[in-house]
């Protein structure tokens, strides 16, 4: 038996580590062919977003990842994962792609959040992230997200309103940062370790939620057993009629916070 | 040096509510008489009252409540309210939440931060939802997601327009991650009932920010805003602290918005009716072409 990590806190940090695979490594290791395609067509490219089409197994598909960069030139160059409105819009753009050309869409999502600052606020953060929501609540084709690190709230739903969200053992997903928390809610930075755990953030809370259906656990074949279960997920989706998968998608998230009287 | 210093390194130490545009409040100085947190007047809290919470010297909008905001919109007695008794559970079982949401519903008369029912508006018939600033300044849990959901199911199923009004903090933080899942739920109601062919009208009020702007309060087909509310998604202190700097004036504003695109028209609280009347027709009369 491996060792787990066991606290939240140590999730979150495990999470954010710097030797963890980014989204390059996941594509990298899982797929071919893969062909990055650039720009939103309004307004500039966002290397936040690393996108295109790709083959699994020799299959076609449309990639949508958020990429942190690797060393600190290459964070720099991704802007540390954190997408500006051009990067959902970018994103927005592949996936009405694989609609269009009905490829399944893998979403791999790690940010620590949609970026913050003057510019994200003048070109619409809060629409683009809002567009994102409604086309994926419809898009005609199967879609699966991977949290594979950090799930900062608005900027990781964007790429994460699926048929089935999966995550990795160590990867967190959650409405705040532990730090955004413990600030906000108690003023008291020192309390983040606190907030880690108030904020039930870990892949077994999410599926205890039904926000994720799966946990796939960081040990040594996680690429092959990963790649597996998206080309088996896929095929099983791609069957379905068009309306039924669209149907049990809002189903899915309309039973959210929906048992509450 | 010391520029350098000023401008990267240094937090911000003057108060954003200081800035021209930002949120005011009328400021009680006792029971009867309010002091303009704008232009500084003092008014009577029955006249203030009488002119929709809006300044009459200067026209800052002051909160509204949900039940006043309506009151105010709709056609005398034709507010029938939905969902009235969905409420808030404590899912993650978070320190402090459940004696903050008793608080929140002594001091609101409310039970949640959000109000839903079916109404008139210039003989009009609308679904229609506001927010509530006096409950956790209109902060997204569970309850409100759903509420905000099931009016759009129920306008869809009765092909009934949509009047939104968004005043809001953003995602509840004290129900995690199920606050996040609203944005989706609302966002797939609000796209299925606009699938059907149905008018969506919101107007952003003072604050709409976080997860409300980053779903429904940016998903409608007519988007209103009052004067000065500031719109935004990641708050302006969140975002001083992370460029470390100043915001410039007029930032997040819903000014701001309508110039940079985000926003079709800024409409003064008083005129809002009228306004939304006449949308509500425009939108609702194209079979005008059939008849000949």
């Amino acid at each position: 038996m491996e060792k787990r990590l066991s606290s939240p806190w140590d999730r979150v940090q495990a999470a954010r580590s710097a030797g963890r695979p980014t989204a390059r490594a996941f594509i990298e290791a899982m797929l071919t062919d893969f062909t990055p395609l650039c720009g939103d067509r309004r307004f500039g490219e966002d290397s936040a977003v690393l996108a295109g089409p790709a083959r699994l197994h020799g299959k076609p598909l449309m990639v949508v990842g958020l990429e942190k960069g690797v060393d600190t030139k290459d964070k720099i160059a991704h802007n540390f994962g954190s997408a500006q409105p051009e990067g959902y819009r970018k994103s927005l753009r592949l996936m009405k792609q694989a609609e269009k050309f009905r490829l399944p869409l893998l979403c791999l999502v790690d940010t620590s959040g949609a970026y913050c600052g003057i510019g994200a606020e003048e070109r619409g953060q809060g629409q683009a992230i809002a567009e994102n929501l409604t086309t994926l609540m419809g898009l005609q084709t199967p879609v699966v997200s991977v949290l594979i690190g950090e799930g900062g709230s608005g900027g990781a739903l964007a790429l994460a309103v699926a048929d089935r969200v999966w995550m990795l053992e160590n990867a967190v997903y959650s409405v705040i940062s532990p730090e955004g928390c413990a600030s906000i809610l108690w003023k008291d930075p020192a309390k983040t370790r606190e907030a880690a755990k108030s904020l039930r953030l870990t892949a077994e809370d999410l599926r205890g939620f039904g926000v994720i259906e799966r946990i796939f656990p960081e040990e040594p074949g996680l690429f092959a057993q990963l790649a597996g279960a998206l080309e088996e997920t896929f095929a099983e989706l791609s069957r379905l009629e068009t309306a039924d998968l669209l149907e049990a998608r809002y189903l899915k998230y309309r039973k959210l916070g929906a048992g509450i009287t | 040096m010391s520029i350098f210093k000023k401008g990267l390194f240094k937090r911000p130490n003057v108060p954003l509510e200081s800035q021209e545009g930002a949120p005011e409040a009328a400021l009680p100085e006792d029971g009867l008489w309010l002091r303009c947190g704008r232009c500084k007047s003092m008014l009577l809290s029955a006249e203030l009252a009488q002119n929709a919470q809006v300044c009459p010297k200067c026209g800052a909008h002051f909160h509204l409540g949900a039940r006043q905001r309506i009151a105010g919109i709709v056609d005398q007695g034709s507010f029938q309210e939905l969902f009235a008794d969905v409420a808030a559970g404590d899912p993650l079982d978070f320190p402090g939440y459940g004696a903050k949401l008793e608080k929140a519903r002594r001091q609101s008369g409310e039970i949640e931060a959000v109000v839903c029912g079916r109404a008139r508006i210039q003989d009009r018939p609308l679904a229609l939802f506001a927010m509530d600033p006096g409950f956790m300044m209109g902060s997204m849990g569970c309850a409100v997601g759903e509420k905000i959901a099931r009016l759009f199911e129920f306008a869809l199923e009765q092909r009934l327009p949509v009047l939104g009004f968004t005043v809001s903090g953003g995602a509840r933080m004290q129900e995690g991650i199920l606050s996040l899942m609203q944005m989706a739920k609302v966002s797939g109601a609000v796209r299925r009932f606009g699938e059907a062919g149905l008018l969506y009208v919101c107007v952003l009020t003072d604050p709409t920010t976080g997860g409300v702007t980053a779903s429904f309060a940016m998903e409608a087909d007519v988007t209103l805003a009052e004067p000065g509310a500031l719109i935004g998604f990641a708050g302006p202190r969140v975002i001083e602290q992370t460029i470390r700097q100043r915001l410039p004036q007029g930032f997040q504003t819903a000014e701001f918005l309508l110039e940079k695109g985000f926003v079709d028209r800024i409409v003064d609280r008083r005129a809002q009716r009228e306004e939304i009347g006449r949308l509500l027709r425009l939108y609702g009369e194209a079979d005008a072409w059939k008849k000949g």
